[in-house]
C-alpha cells in the first residue's frame, strides 16, 4: 500500500487561492489526490486545511483550477460538485439536530435512509436510533451520522475534516475502522491531527504551511521522522492516542 | 357572556387573517433569511386579482361561486409573483440582506403606485356572498359568518403547511435548510430551487390572505396589503421568526389582544396593545429573533 508512486489523480488542485476579507489564506496551493487510498492533508492549526476542503467543494471564495476525474469543477456550485461525486464530511459534523437520524440520511437517500445496507454494515448503532433527534446524539454518534450521510451516495472522492476531533480513544478507533473500510473502495482526502491514525490509514500526505504546500510524500515516512513532523507540523499534532 | 363570545370569535377571525398574512413571510424568513417587504404587495395583488376576477365572471353566477374562482386566481397570481420576484430580484442578491430589503421595499412602493395608477387610490367595494355578510346566533351572540370562513381557511392552511413540512421531501429539505442551508447544499441538494418553490408558496399564501382580507374590509385598495403586512411582521417576530406553529399562536394572541383591548379599553388601544405586546416579547425573549421551523 505504501508505494511511493501514487495512482493517477482523481482530484487535481492547481494554484488555489483563497482570500477571506483582507487575509490571503491559501496562496497557490497545488497537489493531487491519488485515485486510491487515503491522502492526509496536514498542517498547523489555522493554516487553512478546512479552507482547502471548503474551496474544493465551493464553500469558500476561491480562484485556481480544480479538476475531478479531469473535469474542471472550480466554477460549479456546491450542490453540483457534490453530485459530480465529492462527498464532504465537515469539521464539526454539522448534523441537522432538529431532524431524526433517519431524516438526516433521507436527505441524501430519500428512499432508503437508515435502511440503506451500508448503514447496517458500517454504523449498526444508528439503525436502532433511527427516530432519535440527531441533536441528542453523542459526539461520536453524530460523527457516524455525518459519515453515513455521505456514504449513501456514490462518491469518487471523500473530503473528511477531523473526524476524530473531540472523541474518546475507543471511538477514535471505531471511526478509524470505518475510514479504513471505506478507503478500500473510495479515495479519501483526510484532515486529521491524530498522527497514529494518520500512520495507520493514510498512504500519502500533503502538508500546508503559510498558504502553500510545503511537503508531499509517503505518510509512514513522515510520521516516522519526529524532526520532520516537528518542523512541518509544530506541536499541534497528537503523537499518542488510539487509532 | 355573549359579548365575550363575540370578541373571541372576531378576535380569532382577525388572528386567522394575520396568520394567513404571516405564514408565507415566516416560511420565507425561516429558510432564506429574507425579510420580504414585498409581501404586502403580493397580498394587494391577490386582492385585486380576486376583485377583477369576480367582476369579469358572468354576473349571473352566484357571488359565492365567483369568489371561489377569485380565490383560486388570487392564489395563482400570488404564486407566480412570488416565483418571479425570487428568480429576478432575490436570487441575484442572495446573502446581500440590506440590498434585499431595499429591493423588496422598492417593489412594494412601486406596486402600490402601480395599483393607484391603474385603479385609483380610492377603495373599490368588493361583493360579498350573502351568507358571509350575515350572522349566526350562538348562545345569544350574533357572530359574523365571515370570521368562521377565515378561521377555517387558516386552519386548513396551517394543517397543509405542517403536513408539507413533516411528510414531504420538500418539507424535509426546508426543515434542514432552516437549520443549516450550507450543509444542505453540501449534501448535493439544490437549495436555490427550494428557495424558489418556497417563495412561490409564500406568494400563494399571500394571495389567499389578500383576497380574504378584502372580503373582511369590504373593499380593495392599494395600501391594503401594506397595512396588513405590519401586523404580519409583528406576528412573525412574536412567533419566533420562522416557526410556523409559533406564528399561528402569535397570530391568535395578537388578534385576541387587539380585539379585547379595542372593546374593553377604547377603540384604537388595540393597535397600541399589539405594539406593547411586541415590545414585551422582544424584551423577555430576545431569542425569538432566531429561526426554527414547525
Ligand atoms: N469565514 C471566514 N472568514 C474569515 N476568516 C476565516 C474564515 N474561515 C477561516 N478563516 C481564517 O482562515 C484561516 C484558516 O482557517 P482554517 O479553518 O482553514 O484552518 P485549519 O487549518 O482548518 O485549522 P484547524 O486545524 O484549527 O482546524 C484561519 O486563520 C481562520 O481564522
Ligand atoms: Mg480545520
Amino acid at each position: 500500500m505504501n508505494d511511493n508512486r501514487p495512482a493517477p489523480a482523481v482530484l487535481s488542485v492547481t494554484d488555489l487561492h483563497v482570500h477571506y476579507g483582507g487575509s490571503h489564506i491559501l496562496q497557490g496551493v497545488t497537489f493531487d489526490v491519488p485515485a486510491t487510498g487515503v491522502t492526509a492533508l496536514l498542517g498547523r492549526n489555522g493554516v487553512g486545511k478546512t479552507t482547502t476542503l471548503k474551496a474544493i467543494i465551493g464553500l469558500a471564495p476561491r480562484s485556481g483550477r480544480i479538476t475531478l476525474r479531469g473535469n474542471e469543477i472550480q466554477t460549479q456550485r456546491t450542490s453540483r460538485i457534490v453530485r459530480e461525486g465529492i462527498g464532504y464530511v465537515p469539521e464539526d459534523r454539522e448534523v441537522f439536530g432538529g431532524l431524526t437520524v433517519d431524516e438526516n440520511l433521507r436527505l441524501v437517500d430519500p428512499d432508503r435512509g437508515v435502511e440503506a445496507p451500508v448503514v447496517a454494515e458500517l454504523f449498526p448503532d444508528l439503525v436502532g436510533r433511527r427516530d432519535q433527534l440527531a441533536g441528542t446524539l453523542s459526539g461520536g454518534q453524530q460523527q457516524m451520522v455525518s459519515l453515513a450521510r455521505v456514504l449513501l451516495r456514490r462518491n469518487d472522492l471523500l473530503l473528511i475534516d477531523e473526524p476524530t476531533k473531540g472523541l474518546a480513544p475507543k471511538l477514535v478507533t471505531e471511526v478509524a475502522d470505518v475510514l479504513a473500510e471505506v478507503a478500500r473502495t473510495t479515495p479519501i482526502l483526510l484532515v486529521e491531527q491524530n498522527l497514529p491514525l494518520v500512520r495507520r490509514i493514510a498512504d500519502q500526505v500533503v502538508v500546508i504551511d503559510a498558504g502553500r504546500v510545503v511537503h508531499r510524500g509517503d505518510a509512514a515516512e513522515l510520521v516516522a521522522d519526529p524532526a520532520l513532523t516537528r518542523e512541518l507540523l509544530g506541536v499541534a499534532m497528537r503523537r499518542e492516542g488510539a487509532a | 357572556m355573549s359579548d365575550l363570545l363575540l370578541l373571541l370569535v372576531t378576535g380569532l377571525g382577525l388572528g386567522a387573517l394575520y396568520f394567513l398574512a404571516a405564514s408565507g413571510l415566516s416560511l420565507i424568513y425561516g429558510l432564506m433569511g429574507v425579510l420580504n417587504f414585498a409581501h404586502g404587495v403580493f397580498m394587494t395583488a391577490g386582492a385585486y386579482a380576486g376583485w377583477l376576477t369576480m367582476g369579469d365572471l358572468p354576473q349571473s353566477l352566484p357571488v359565492g361561486a365567483r369568489l371561489a374562482v377569485g380565490v383560486v386566481v388570487a392564489i395563482a397570481v400570488g404564486a407566480v409573483i412570488g416565483l418571479v420576484v425570487e428568480v429576478v430580484l432575490i436570487r441575484p442578491l442572495y446573502r446581500h440582506h440590506i440590498q434585499q430589503v431595499l429591493v423588496t421595499v422598492g417593489l412594494s412602493l412601486a406596486g402600490v403606485a402601480a395599483a393607484q395608477g391603474i385603479w385609483g387610490a380610492d377603495p373599490r367595494p368588493v361583493e360579498t356572498p350573502t351568507w358571509m355578510s350575515g350572522t349566526t346566533v350562538v348562545l345569544g351572540a350574533r357572530l359574523p359568518n365571515d370570521r368562521f370562513v377565515y378561521i377555517a381557511v387558516a386552519l386548513l392552511l396551517l394543517a397543509g403547511l405542517l403536513a408539507l413540512l413533516r411528510y414531504t421531501r420538500l418539507g424535509l429539505v426546508i426543515r434542514a435548510g432552516v437549520e443549516n442551508r450550507t450543509m444542505v447544499e453540501a449534501l448535493g441538494i439544490d437549495v436555490q430551487r427550494t428557495f424558489t418553490i418556497v417563495f412561490a408558496i409564500g406568494g400563494a399564501a399571500a394571495g389567499l390572505a389578500g383576497v380574504l382580507y378584502s372580503q373582511y374590509a369590504g373593499a380593495v385598495s392599494p395600501g391594503q396589503g401594506g397595512s396588513l403586512l405590519i401586523y404580519a411582521f409583528i406576528v412573525v417576530v412574536i412567533g419566533g421568526m420562522g416557526s410556523l406553529t409559533g406564528t399561528a399562536v402569535a397570530a391568535v394572541v395578537v388578534g385576541l389582544v387587539q380585539q379585547l383591548a379595542n372593546y374593553y379599553a377604547a377603540s384604537g388601544v388595540g393597535d397600541l396593545s399589539v405594539v406593547l405586546l411586541l415590545a414585551l416579547v422582544l424584551l423577555l425573549r430576545p431569542s425569538s429573533l432566531k429561526g426554527a421551523t414547525a
